[in-house]
């Protein structure tokens, strides 16, 4: 079946249906991974996206549930320009086209995915549709495609309940934003037990449960849309308890001790940015998935200095903060997908706990 | 850390001839590199024996030492030219050896000279085996249980413990030499003693044999400060057997999940920086099909074949980025030149599949074995990009230029695909139509170049992918898109011709002329249907990052379902195309990339914009800076027909590229683009027999007659009246294919035999063969004045193909009145035929007579290194006079230059240890390699310095064997005599054996092969000869003994020599000559 990729500004792309045919508006990004397709869909930061993959031939090793960075996936639709017609790895349990029809997510194939990321790398990141209706009103559409908004979309994808995942080291209570599984995972391994919480969980709960550290995730959307983790952030700031935020929950401690953020033009999504680690020179290649950054400028060096850069446009990857055992990180130690060189960072973090406890 | 300031004047080292294993991507990534160095201000000395490559260009280097690539010549330039650093990971193998040895000799230190780039420290731990099996087992790298054996005893013992098969390695071999898989004792025996005596320390590693686990690649960077990523990693759809220089490639991986793409490229992290490699590494890896078991099978600390590929695959420029490492820059510090706007420091991401063939040299050597083996076979490959796999697989499989242009074997296909010559009347083997299925079950078992039409017709039987896989082992992915085309293939075939159809026919990139096969149309009516729908090629652009950021390098491959990004000039610059030469193979070699980009270079010099199209991902022609424009397509006419739709060129320059570029003439003229230079017209006169006659007669020039023939019967009736021996060829072929020297009837019915293997557009020509000198000369022509750069001599008589002659310059045999009469017909020829550009004419010499026999009017084998002997410029100066310009107004007197005072001898180089079977007695049929060049004042060193470039290091036992044909024997007299008097014992068969005897040399007579032990094949397997001079008989009649004889000798490494001239030129330079007495000549200075 006929499907139709129609963009904020009148383009439109045709291609074939797969996954549900539902109609879905949402911001169009793209990510350079050459694999990790699952991953991507089931990391909780692209809700209230649709994702286009630029690597052309996706589903080739098929769906390998045990991938899953969450329960499940996330992005409003997603956009290849070639669907595997016949995955083949041994773990492979299902297809990426089956996969899409369970959660019941839209996809188009068979458009030219690289023209269409010209488009969002020239004129940024813009809103879609996707649609198998041939008989569209351009008008009509292009005025809801035009007012869509993702929202509040931490709410959409946090835990609903907190839980504990257990082990015998240090305690670490873990702010799910959107948390992708390997951020636990990765504590855990270091033997941590990882207490998870809901985003909008008040600080105070989580500092009664007296964890020796705090995680704050990664996570969707616009990070100043997150007004009440933004407060409760600041608590947890203001406390010795040893913290270490990825992405969003990065950009949220930023906001949270006076910083700003601003929206990026397209974003950077992928497993091959370098980032330097400003202590040491070092270049790291990351994973990353983030859409905002936070504005270097705005800093206050009292509070904070960045710790990482992006080589590529210099943008900020990283901050440490003043006199306090914090430090966050906008892209992804965690990687799934992606390359697992900057994994040290938990090992850092663990450093971290091990000291205030030795203290 | 910004560049090292103690660097000043750095020694890079090249990888020698061109072999099997050792191609032409030494001399891309040096020439890189070079270019590198010298951005930075460098001076740059660079050695190498290959006067074909770009490399030992004046203007790539500022010192240019083109000398035999031994520890002594290494020591003495170092003496020499005193340079502070030696860079040795860019000439292969061969280059990182030498270095190693200086390195463990204690000179460079004893000379403060340093190695740059990666330590000898590095180096030893990545190539040795017992080091490079701790290091991985410090670090925890799986690698398979191995062990590393001095003799065969304790192989044997070892292979019974861990149970066969078992895989061999030498230590220290390039392209895998004298590796391969044993499955029994028996086998382990042979292998094992050939490899220990193979590797340069004698070391073999036995090893668990992982065949059939998938091979994966990566290739790594890393700088001083630790800083690492990974350009690229490529799966070989060939499972762990096939040597990965004659697996099917893809890049990027296509069936690893992340989680598997992930923990290798984690593991090849901890490698590299494990081994502390600074520049760019190369780790190979089997990965269990069915678990996440891994093991590291090898690392090359070096640029390699893989990571041409993976600079090509991706744009990153692999040599540049090293050499800037080496001189001490970190990644974050160079710039991506790719983008312009972001650095070295980060991993390319690929918006499309990229399909790497193999190309195999056994339309050379027909009685080879085709099987493919950890031992590479390949003398060149293409590469092709699409953006799905089975587009990319199609476009190589056309690139390759094997008369194959699909899976789809000739009989499926209907007669009106035959027109524009893609398909014979049979395909060389590629039709398993007549297989019933146990057959092809069968026939999967073997793995040869075959395979995948094989595995086609496999899925055509009804055969399932899962037992293919079984077979096989390749992984079903690529069996189901090999599937993908079979089903098009059947479509077109069953369905009328819809615009659909013919849409997805052409995103799987199936030309026009198999679709109108298949469907019962010509290829024109086809390509008119698709002008209907605006079915157009559209160009992508190779950028590093997936469109994540503006590109300002034009690189492109086409796709057929896409937005157009190549936006052609603006017009403000005339535009010239160059068509390039694709893969490298026996007759068309590196010589032709130096000529396509000299001519691209000489255009863009005069103001032209510049357009190459090519599809060998090792040479320089296809790096990203050499032209304006660079098109990563086939060469075929309808490829080549979608890049002047779109760009217009106002001309197109064929001359430098070959046949492959010749060939394309034709069709270019149709698409209405004006051929530069030499007209078409003309360039068929020369290969048309009955024009070419008529020419020659007009110019009063005489040639052995001969007769355009078309059977068997005709051939017979002109050789019978010409009278044997006479050479039967067909026309317009290269490097001599199917050109034999027939003796009797039967030889003519065999040759002729031979040739129709694959279906002549063109006639057979028979010729008397005479036996004179054979002499050479390339010209350049303005349309009215010539200039001859020099005359060059063939050391061996006419009936040896130029390509495997010995070449000297200046010809030495030939008075002033026969110089003159050559450069006057050449004179005559080329006005003849009307050439502006380039001429390449082989005369015949016997006495005061002169012959001519071929006449190309393009560029050929000898112009590279002419052009270095002489200092003349020639592929710029026809550039120029291509576009107009005057010989007299460029500052040139025409005629023929004055001699040098430097003889320059070229000496052909092979690679017949690694093709199993092939026969390796030299003929019309050309069978080198590669070349590699001597020059020296006196004709003995350059004879002596060519030889040592070849490999021949003698004396060493001081035993060698004579047996010769009878009418060599006389002259066998002379060069036994010289060879005893150096101190040789001879051993000689029983007719040599006798005349030697007579005329009191003193010899040893051995029993033939076919006597009792021992006999000849022992004393061959004793390894303590230096030599066999084996000259075969004529024709046919070849004996089976002698083709024995000689393979067993070359692959027990003995020097063979097949043809008395080259025996006797052998001798004289060994007289007087010794490897540490050479003087070293700067080619850089010479004619300047």
């Amino acid at each position: 079946m006929k499907a139709f990729l129609i963009l904020e500004n009148g383009q439109i792309f045709t291609g074939t249906s797969m996954g549900a045919q539902r109609e879905v508006i949402s911001e169009i990004v793209f990510n350079t991974s050459m694999t990790g397709y699952l991953e991507v869909l089931t990391d909780p930061s692209y809700g209230g996206q649709a994702v286009v993959m630029t690597y052309p031939l996706i589903g080739n090793y098929g769906i390998c549930r045990e991938d899953m960075e969450s329960r499940r996936p996330w992005p409003d639709g997603l956009i290849v320009r070639e669907l595997s017609r016949m995955p083949s790895n041994f773990r492979s349990q299902d297809s990426l086209g089956h996969f899409l029809e369970e959660y019941n997510i839209p996809g188009i194939a068979g458009i030219d995915t690289r023209a269409l990321t010209r488009i969002l790398r020239e004129r940024g990141t813009m809103n879609g549709m996707i649609t198998t209706r041939a008989e569209f009103d351009l008008g009509e559409a292009l005025h809801r495609i035009k007012a869509y908004t993702a929202g509040n979309v931490v709410e959409r994808v946090t835990c609903r309940e907190p839980y504990v995942l257990p082990g015998a080291g240090y305690r670490v209570a873990l702010l799910d934003l959107g948390a992708k599984r390997n951020i636990a995972r990765s504590l855990q391994k270091r033997g941590c037990q990882v207490m998870v919480y809901p985003a909008k969980t008040p600080a105070r709960e989580i500092l009664e449960a007296n964890p020796d550290g705090i995680m704050l995730s990664n996570g969707p959307g616009d990070p100043k849309e997150c007004e009440g983790p933004i407060q409760e952030i600041r608590r947890l700031y203001e406390t010795e308890i040893p913290i270490f935020a990825i992405c969003l929950g990065h950009q949220l401690m930023a906001l949270a001790t006076g910083a700003d953020t601003y929206k990026l033009k397209y974003g950077h999504r992928g497993g091959n940015h370098p980032v330097r680690d400003l202590s040491d020179g070092r270049v790291y290649i990351s994973s990353q998935n983030h859409g905002y950054a936070v504005d270097t400028d705005s800093l206050n060096p009292n509070i904070a200095v960045p710790a990482f850069e992006n080589v590529n446009d210099g943008t900020n990857e990283g901050l440490s903060y003043r006199g306090k055992s914090i430090f966050t990180v906008q892209f992804h130690p965690e990687a799934c997908p992606g390359p697992q060189d900057s994994a040290y960072l938990f090992d850092r973090f663990i450093q971290m706990m091990e000291v205030r406890r030795h203290a | 850390m910004p560049k090292n300031p103690d660097i000043k004047k750095v020694l890079v080292i090249g990888s020698g001839p061109i072999v099997i294993g050792q191609a032409a991507e030494f001399d891309y990534a040096g020439t890189q590199a070079c270019r590198s160095l010298k951005e930075e201000g460098l001076e740059v000395v660079l050695l190498n024996s290959n006067p074909a490559t770009i490399m030992t260009d004046r203007d790539i280097a500022d010192r240019v030492y083109i000398e035999p690539l031994t520890v002594e010549v290494v020591e003495q330039l170092i003496l020499k030219e005193r340079p502070d650093s030696v860079l040795p990971t860019l000439g292969g193998q061969a280059g990182l050896n030498l270095a190693m040895e200086l390195a463990e000799r204690g000179f460079l230190q004893k000379h403060q000279v340093r190695l740059i780039g990666t330590t000898a420290q590095t180096i030893k731990k990545a190539e040795d085996r017992l080091e490079f099996k701790s290091a991985m087992e410090k670090i925890g790298e799986p690698v398979a249980a191995s062990l590393v054996v001095e003799n065969v005893e304790t192989g044997i013992a070892f292979a019974s413990q861990i149970g066969y098969p078992v895989v061999l390695r030498p230590a220290y071999t390039l392209g895998g030499s004298g590796g391969g898989i044993a499955r029994s004792q028996a086998e382990l025996e042979e292998i094992l003693s050939n490899g220990l005596r193979l590797s340069r320390v004698g070391q073999v590693l036995v090893e668990r044999c992982i065949a059939g686990w998938k091979e994966i690649e990566y290739e790594v960077m890393r700088d001083g400060a630790g800083n690492c990523i990974t350009v690229c990693n490529m799966e070989n759809v060939d499972p762990v057997g096939v040597h990965t220089g004659d697996s099917i490639v893809v890049a990027p991986s296509q069936t690893l999940g992340d989680k598997e793409y992930q923990m290798l490229r984690t593991s090849a992290l901890n490698i590299i920086n494990e081994l502390k490699i600074t520049g760019g590494c190369n780790v190979q890896y089997a990965l269990h099909p069915k678990s996440l078991e891994y093991c590291v099978i090898e690392v090359n600390p070096r640029v390699s074949r893989s990571s041409a590929l993976a600079s090509k695959a991706t744009g990153y420029p692999i040599a540049k980025v090293a050499a800037k490492i080496a001189v001490g820059y970190t990644l974050d510090e160079i710039p991506n030149a790719i983008t312009g706007q972001t650095m070295a420091s980060f991993e390319p991401m690929l918006d499309y599949c990229v399909v790497k063939l193999p190309r195999l040299p056994f339309d050379k050597f027909i009685s080879a074995k085709r099987t493919l083996t950890t031992q590479m076979k390949a003398t060149g490959e293409v590469m092709s990009i699409c953006q799905n796999f089975e587009g990319a697989l199609m476009k190589a499989i056309r690139s390759l230029e094997q008369h194959v242009d699909s899976l789809v074997p000739a009989s499926l296909l209907a007669p009106e695909g035959w027109g524009e010559g893609a398909f014979g009347k049979t395909t060389d083997g590629y039709d398993f139509t007549r297989l019933s299925r146990e057959e092809l079950l069968e026939q999967l078992q073997v793995v040869d170049d075959r395979r995948i039409w094989l595995i086609a017709q496999a899925i055509r039987a009804g055969i399932s992918y899962e037992e293919i896989h079984e077979i096989t082992k390749i992984d079903v992915w690529f069996i189901h898109k090999l599937a993908i085309l079979v089903e098009m293939e059947q479509a077109l075939r069953q369905q009328e011709l819809s615009g659909e159809l013919l849409k997805e026919a052409k995103r799987l990139e199936f030309p026009d002329h198999v679709i109108g096969a298949l469907s019962g149309k010509t290829a024109e009516e086809v390509k008119a249907m698709r002008r209907e729908l605006g079915l157009t090629a559209a160009y992508k652009m190779v950028d590093t990052c997936a469109a994540e950021f503006a590109a300002c390098t034009p690189y492109y491959y086409s796709v057929y379902d896409g937005e157009n990004e190549a936006v052609p000039g603006t017009g403000q610059k005339e535009k010239v195309l160059v068509l390039g030469s694709g893969p490298i193979r026996i007759g068309q070699g590196i010589e032709f990339d130096f000529c396509s980009v000299h001519g691209a270079w000489a255009y863009s010099r005069e103001g032209y914009e510049t357009i190459i199209v090519n599809n060998n991902p090792e040479t320089v022609s296809t790096d990203f800076d050499i032209a304006d424009r660079l098109y990563f397509e086939p060469l075929t006419p309808e490829d080549v027909e979608n890049i002047v739709n779109l760009e217009k060129p106002q001309g197109a320059v064929v001359q430098f590229g070959g046949q492959t570029a010749i060939k394309l003439t034709q069709a270019l003229m149709k698409m209405g683009v004006p051929i530069l230079g030499t007209s078409a017209e003309n360039v068929d006169a020369a290969e048309d027999r009955a024009l070419f006659d008529k020419i020659l007669e007009e110019c009063g020039i005489p040639r052995p007659k001969g007769h355009t023939v078309y059977t068997v019967e005709e051939a017979k009736k002109a050789a019978r009246e010409l009278g044997y021996p006479v050479l039967v060829r067909p026309s317009y072929v290269l490097g001599g294919q199917g050109m034999q020297i027939a003796i009797h009837d039967r030889d003519v019915e065999e040759f002729i035999g031979i040739i129709n293997r694959i279906a002549q557009e063109h006639p057979i020509l028979v010729d008397k063969y005479l036996q004179g000198k054979e002499i050479e000369v390339d010209a350049v022509c303005d349309g009215e004045d010539i200039l001859i750069p020099g005359i060059m001599e063939h050391i061996e008589r006419a009936g040896i193909h130029s390509g495997d002659s010995i070449s000297v310059y200046p010809a030495r045999s030939m008075d002033g009145e026969v110089r003159g009469i050559i450069e006057e017909y050449t004179r005559r020829l080329a006005r003849a035929l009307h050439v502006k550009g380039l001429i390449n004419i082989q005369f015949i010499v016997c006495g005061k007579k002169v012959y001519v026999i071929e006449v190309n009017p393009r560029s050929s084998r000898t112009v590279p290194y002419i052009s270095k002997v002489t200092g003349i410029p020639i592929v710029s100066l026809a550039a120029k006079v291509i576009l107009g310009k005057k010989l007299r107004e460029l500052g040139y007197t025409p005629g023929l230059q004055p001699e040098s005072p430097y003889y320059a001898v070229k000496m052909p180089v092979f690679s017949f240890e690694k093709i199993r079977g092939a026969d390796i007695g030299l003929g019309p049929e050309m069978k080198s390699t590669g070349e590699c060049l001597g020059i020296a004042r006196t004709f003995k060193e350059a004879l002596y310095k060519a030889f040592l470039g070849a490999g021949i290091r003698l004396p060493r036992y001081k035993n060698m064997i004579i047996t010769v044909r009878d009418e060599d024997k006389e002259e066998a007299v002379d060069i036994a005599r010289r060879f005893e008097a150096l101190g040789y014992n001879i051993y000689a068969t029983k007719g040599t054996a006798r005349v030697l005897l007579e005329a009191d040399v003193s010899v040893r007579l051995i029993r033939k092969l076919e006597q009792e032990s021992p006999n000849i094949l022992d004393l061959i397997l004793s390894h303590e000869v230096d030599l066999v001079i084996d000259t075969p008989a004529q024709g046919v009649e070849h004996s089976h003994d002698g083709f024995i004889i000689r393979r067993n000798a070359i692959e027990t490494g003995v020097n063979v020599l097949t043809a008395i001239d080259t025996a006797k030129a052998l001798v004289e330079s060994l007289e007087n000559s010794s490897p540490e007495k050479l003087e070293l000549i700067d080619i850089a200075r010479l004619g300047a």
